[in-house]
C-alpha cells in the first residue's frame, strides 16, 4: 500500500534468467540520486505521456481516414491537388470541431452564455458536456469493475451481465416501493443494483474458487443468461408494465430517481456515484488489507498463499465487489435515465468497460479519465454526423485506434523515439488465460 | 582453440556490468571463473555466447577478432554453453534432444536420420566417458545424467570451448566427482572449459587457473597451488570473510517440532514424504541433507501449513494445525521458503510491503480493514537498517534487489519477532559468500535465543556448517541422523544417494524405527 502506482505485470512476461543477470539490479554501493521517492506529480505526468501520445496518434490517423473516405475530395486530388489540400484540411477541422462541440461544447457559446447570465443559453451550451457525463457514468463503473478484478488476476468479461441483473433489481425496488422519502428509497434502489451485480459476480467467483472453472468462460456465458433472464422477467406480471405486451418494466417511482443536477440537462447525480465508487475502489485496493491481499494474489498467488492469504476468498470477494460495481452501472443508467427497463438498453457498457480498464491502466483515476474520453467520443459522434455528414463509424475507428496504440506502447515509443524506461504493464492482458 | 577476451565492457542503464575485462582461456585448460552474484560472470558469458553485444572490447579466437550476433554464431565458432537450468525437452529421447536444431535428414522429404545421430552420440560419449543411454526419455533421467546430455549437446555441435554455468549446484557429491572426471577427459582431448562457480572448494579442486571477478572487474587470476579458500573468499567479497560458522555447541531444550509417521503427497498425488519421523528441540539446529526432489519441499510445506498432511501428524509445541499457514505463523513459526522469488516475495511489491507480507493483518500494521501505512513504513525503515538490506529506498520493487538482499528482506520479515521454530529451506541458495555469512549468523543467533531450527539444504557445506544434528533424507524418509563429527562428506553422499554404508547399522534398523530413535534422542 505504500505505492499505489505499481502496475500489474504478468509474472511470466520476463524470462526468469533475466532476473539473475538483471543489469539494472540495484547496486548496493551507490545510493540513488535525489529523493528516494520520486515525486508523485512527475510520475503521474510520465504515466500520462504514452496515453496522450496514443490519443494524438489516433486522431492523426483518424484525419487520414476522414480524407480518404471523402470521395469528392479524392476526385479533387486528381484535378487540383492544391485545392485538395485546402479542402482536406478544412474537412478535418470541421469534423473534429463538430466532435468537440458535440462532446464538450462550443467554447464561444459557453463564454457568451456565461457573460450574458442567460440561464437558458447556458443550459443549451452545456448540453454537450451533460451528454458526455451521461455516457461517462456507466463506463466508469464497468471500467472499475473490470480493473478491480484484473488486479486480482481475474478477467471479468461479465460486467455486461452483472449490469443487467443490477438494473433489474434496481428497477424492481424502484417501482415496487411507493410513498417512501427519496433519501431512503434511492439508496435502497441503488443498493439493490449493487446487490444484483454482486450476485452475478459471485457466481463465477465461487465457481473459480471451488472448482477452478475459468472465469472468462463462466462470465461470458452468464452474460447470455442475464440478458435472456431479463427478457423473460420483463414479461412476468411482477415486472411488466400494465397494459403492455412488449418486454418493458413498470416505471420507477420518482423517489428512486437519480435526478438531473441542473434542470433541463440530462446529466444526473449518477456521476457522483461513479466518482465515489472510483475513490472507494482506490482506497480498497491501495489502503486496505483486503486490497493488499487482492493485489498480492494478482501478482503472485504462490507467495500470497505462503503469506497465509486465502486465494479462494480473495477471488470470491473481489468478484463480488467487481460485480457490484457493474450492477451500480446498470442502476445508474436506469434510475438516472428512462427509469424503465427494456432489453438491450445497454449499448455494450460492460464490454466497453474492459477497454476502459485497459486504457486506464487498471488504476481508478486512469479508469475515470478513460471513461470520460470514451464517453465524450460517444456523446460527440451523433452531433458530428449531423453537422458534417461524417459517418458515426469514424468515432468507432478512432476509439479502436486509441486502444490499438495504447495496447502497443512500443509502437508509440518507436514513433516518437521515446526511450524505454522500464517494461510497463501494458502487455498485461496476456496474463491469466489458461491459468 | 585459444579464446581471448580483451577489454570487454558492457553497460546497462545505471550499471557497468563488465568493466574492461581481460580473460584468456588456453587450449586444454579449465579456467575457474569465480565471483559473487552480480559480479558480472553471467553477463560476461552472455557476451561470449553472443547474447549481448559488448559496448567495448573484442573477442579473439586463436588471435583473430570475431563478432557474434547471437548464440548461433557463437556455436558455429565452437563455443558451447551448459546453462544452470537445463534446456531439454522432457518428452524427447536423449538422441532427439541432442540433434534438436542440427537435425540430420534423409531424402527429399527430409526425414530425421536418428540412426546417424545416434551413432555419433554413442561415439562421442564413449570417447569422453559420458555414459548415457541415447534412447532414454529425458524425463526419466536423473539430474546428473541430464547434465551429461547437455554436455553431449555441445560436443555434438563440435564445441572447443565449453562454458559450464554453476554445474554442480544440482548434483550429489558423487555426481560431482563424475562430472569432474568428464571435465578432465574433455580437457585431455584439447577442449577448453570455463567453469563458473561460487563454490571455493570446487574451483580449487578442478581448475587449472582461477580468475576472480568483483563488481564487473577482474580482481585477479591465480592458480589453486598459489591460493587458498580464505584468500579467494577475500578476493571475491573484497574483505575478510569468516568461512566457518561461529557457533557454540547446542543446548537443546524441550521438543518444539514433532513429526510422526508423516505421509505427504506431491501435486500429482504420489507420496513424497512417507513414514517420516523427526523431532526438533528448542535451541538446536537440525539440518536435513538430501538431493533435491526427495520430498524435502513437501515436508517443509506440510510443516508450515501449505500442504495437507495425509497421514501421521505435525505437532508444533504439541499443537496440530491443519493446512493453515496463518495459524502456523501465529504459533511463532518462521518460514524461509525454498524459492524466494516464487514463494517468499512479491517482486512487484515494494520492499516495505514485502516486509509485512506475512504480518500486514495484525496491529500495528492494520486496524480492521485499514492498512496503517505509517506503521509499515516505520517498521520497514527499521528492518532495512537492522538487517543491512542494501536498497536505494524502501519504496522500490523488491524484484529490483539482488538475490542476497532479497533474502535479507525475507530474513528481516521472518526473524524480527519472537519465534518458537524456524523452518528454512535452501536459506542461502544462490547467495554470495558475504550474504551466506550473514544469514547463517542470524540463524545461529535465533537458535541461541531458544528457537528450534530446521534447515533443509542440498548444499552439504551448509548442512555441515549449521547442523547440530544432520538428518539425511532419501525418497521421503529420514534414512539416518548423524552428529557432525561422524558426518563425513563421503558418508553423507552415500546416504543421500540411497546407499547405506554396511557398517552403520544392521539392516532391519534401516527403516523408520531407527530414525525415530535417533530423532527422539
Amino acid at each position: 500500500m505504500t505505492d499505489e502506482r505499481q502496475e500489474p505485470v504478468a509474472p511470466n512476461a520476463q524470462p526468469p534468467a533475466e532476473k539473475a543477470t538483471d543489469p539494472s539490479a540495484v547496486d548496493p554501493a551507490s545510493p540513488p540520486e535525489g529523493s528516494p521517492r520520486r515525486s508523485g506529480l512527475a510520475r503521474t505526468l510520465r504515466g500520462l505521456l504514452l496515453p496522450a501520445l496514443a490519443l494524438l496518434t489516433a486522431f492523426v490517423v483518424g484525419a487520414f481516414v476522414i480524407v480518404l473516405t471523402d470521395f469528392e475530395l479524392l476526385g479533387l486530388w486528381g484535378s487540383d491537388p492544391g485545392a485538395a489540400i485546402g479542402a482536406s484540411w478544412s474537412s478535418i477541422v470541421a469534423t473534429y470541431g463538430a466532435l468537440l462541440r458535440g462532446s464538450i461544447g462550443d467554447p464561444g457559446r459557453l463564454i457568451s452564455a456565461i457573460g450574458s447570465m442567460d440561464g437558458d443559453a447556458l443550459t443549451s451550451a452545456l448540453v454537450p458536456l451533460s451528454e458526455t457525463i451521461v455516457s461517462t457514468t456507466p463506463l466508469i463503473l464497468t471500467g472499475l469493475s473490470v480493473a478491480l478484478a484484473f488486479r486480482v488476476g481475474l478477467f471479468n468479461i461479465g460486467a455486461e451481465g452483472q449490469l443487467y441483473i443490477g438494473s433489474l433489481l434496481a428497477v424492481i425496488v424502484g417501482f415496487s416501493i411507493v410513498g417512501m422519502p427519496w433519501f431512503i428509497h434511492l439508496p435502497l434502489a441503488v443498493g439493490a443494483g449493487f446487490l444484483g451485480g454482486a450476485l452475478w459476480g459471485f457466481i463465477p467467483g465461487i465457481l473459480k474458487a471451488r472448482t477452478g472453472a475459468h472465469e472468462v468462460i463462466v462470465t461470458i456465458m452468464l452474460n447470455y443468461v442475464a440478458y435472456n433472464f431479463i427478457t423473460f422477467a420483463l414479461r412476468t406480471d411482477l415486472v411488466q408494465r400494465e397494459g403492455r405486451s412488449d418486454a418493458i418494466s413498470k416505471v420507477v417511482e420518482p423517489t428512486a430517481a437519480l435526478v438531473p443536477i441542473f434542470d433541463g440537462l440530462r446529466a444526473n447525480w449518477g456521476i457522483l456515484i461513479a466518482l465515489g465508487a472510483a475513490v472507494a475502489v482506490w482506497w480498497l485496493l491501495f489502503r486496505s488489507t483486503k486490497g493488499f491481499e487482492w493485489r498480492a494474489v494478482g501478482f503472485n498467488p504462490r507467495a500470497a498463499r505462503y503469506a497465509g492469504m486465502s486465494i479462494s476468498w480473495s477471488i470470491v470477494t473481489s468478484m463480488l465487489i467487481a460485480g457490484g460495481l457493474a450492477g451500480l452501472a446498470g442502476a445508474a443508467v436506469i434510475l438516472g435515465g428512462s427509469r424503465t427497463l427494456s432489453p438491450g438498453f445497454s449499448p455494450g457498457y460492460g464490454f466497453d468497460g474492459i477497454v476502459v480498464a485497459l486504457v486506464g491502466n487498471t488504476r481508478p483515476l486512469g479508469v475515470v479519465a478513460a471513461a470520460f474520453l470514451f464517453g465524450a467520443l460517444r456523446a460527440g459522434a451523433t452531433p458530428m454526423q449531423a453537422a458534417t455528414g461524417t459517418p458515426l463509424d469514424l468515432v468507432v475507428i478512432i476509439q479502436a485506434l486509441v486502444i490499438l496504440f495504447i495496447a502497443a506502447p512500443s509502437l508509440v515509443r518507436a514513433i516518437y523515439r521515446i526511450r524505454t524506461e522500464r517494461t510497463t504493464g501494458t502487455e498485461v492482458f496476456a496474463k491469466g488465460w489458461g491459468s | 582453440m585459444k579464446l581471448e577476451l580483451r577489454g570487454i565492457t558492457k553497460r546497462f542503464p545505471g550499471v557497468v556490468a563488465n568493466d574492461g575485462i581481460d580473460l584468456v582461456v588456453q587450449p586444454g585448460e579449465i579456467l575457474g571463473l569465480l565471483g559473487e552474484n552480480g559480479a558480472g560472470k553471467s553477463t560476461l558469458m552472455n557476451v561470449l555466447y553472443g547474447l549481448y553485444a559488448p559496448d567495448e572490447g573484442e573477442i579473439l579466437i586463436d588471435g583473430n577478432p570475431v563478432r557474434f550476433n547471437g548464440p548461433g554464431e557463437a556455436i558455429a565458432a565452437g563455443i558451447g554453453m551448459v546453462h544452470q537450468h537445463f534446456m531439454l525437452v522432457p518428452v524427447f529421447t536423449v538422441t532427439e534432444n541432442i540433434m534438436l536444431g542440427v537435425e540430420d535428414t534423409n531424402g527429399p522429404l527430409r526425414v530425421l536420420d536418428r540412426q546417424a545421430a545416434r551413432a555419433r552420440i554413442v561415439d562421442i560419449s564413449e570417447r569422453h566417458g559420458l555414459r548415457v543411454d541415447p534412447d532414454a526419455m529425458v524425463e526419466d533421467l536423473p539430474v546428473g545424467v541430464r547434465q551429461r546430455v547437455e554436455i553431449l549437446k555441445t560436443l555434438y555441435r563440435s564445441s572447443n570451448v565449453l562454458i559450464l554455468d554453476e554445474p554442480s549446484s544440482v548434483l550429489t557429491p558423487q555426481e560431482t566427482d563424475e562430472l569432474v572426471a568428464v571435465m578432465r577427459s574433455l580437457v585431455e582431448g584439447g577442449t577448453s572449459i570455463v567453469f563458473i562457480t561460487h563454490k571455493l572448494n570446487e574451483v580449487l579442486a578442478v581448475a587449472d587457473r582461477i580468475t576472480v571477478l568483483r563488481r564487473g572487474r577482474v580482481v585477479g587470476t591465480t592458480t589453486p597451488a598459489e591460493t587458498s579458500r580464505e584468500e579467494l573468499a577475500t578476493m571475491m567479497v573484497g574483505r575478510e570473510v569468516d568461512l566457518v560458522v561461529d557457533k557454540t555447541p547446542a543446548n537443546p531444550g524441550e521438543p518444539v517440532l514433532a513429526l510422526k509417521d508423516l505421509l505427504v503427497r506431491d501435486d500429482r498425488g504420489h507420496p513424497a514424504v512417507s513414514g517420516l519421523n523427526l523431532t526438533v528441540r528448542a535451541g538446536e539446529i537440525v539440518a536435513i541433507a538430501g538431493v533435491h526432489g526427495n520430498g524435502q519441499s513437501e515436508l517443509v510445506q506440510a510443516i508450515t501449513g501449505l500442504r495437507d498432511v495425509d497421514q501421521g501428524e505435525v505437532r508444533i509445541n504439541g499443537q496440530v494445525f491443519e493446512n493453515d499457514a496463518r495459524e502456523v505463523y501465529r504459533a511463532g513459526v518462521a518460514h524461509v521458503p525454498e524459492d524466494r522469488t516464487e514463494d517468499g516475495l512479491i517482486a512487484d511489491f515494494t520492499v516495505a510491503d514485502n516486509m509485512v507480507l506475512t504480518s500486514y493483518w495484525r496491529p500495528p500494521f492494520s486496524s480492521g480493514l485499514r492498512l496503517n501505512g505509517d506503521a509499515i513504513v516505520e517498521a520497514a525503515t527499521r528492518l532495512v537498517k537492522e538487517f543491512d538490506v542494501r536498497t536505494p529506498s524502501i519504496f522500490v520493487p523488491v524484484g529490483n534487489l539482488s538475490g542476497g538482499n532479497q533474502q535479507k528482506v525475507i530474513a528481516a520479515r521472518e526473524f524480527s519477532r519472537p519465534l518458537e521454530l524456524i523452518v528454512a529451506a535452501q536459506p542461502t541458495r544462490g547467495l554470495d559468500v558475504g550474504s551466506i555469512e550473514y544469514i547463517h549468523g542470524r540463524i545461529v543467533q535465533k537458535r541461541d535465543e531458544g528457537a528450534a531450527v530446521l534447515i533443509v539444504s542440498t548444499e552439504l557445506e551448509e548442512v555441515l556448517a549449521l547442523g547440530d544434528r544432520i538428518a539425511v533424507m532419501f525418497q521421503g524418509r529420514i534414512v539416518d541422523i548423524l552428529d557432525p563429527p561422524e558426518a563425513t562428506l563421503e558418508r553423507l553422499g552415500l546416504l543421500m544417494g540411497g546407499t547405506r554404508p554396511e557398517e552403520v547399522m544392521p539392516d532391519e534398523a534401516v527403516e523408520t524405527p531407527a530414525a525415530t530413535a535417533a530423532g527422539d534422542r
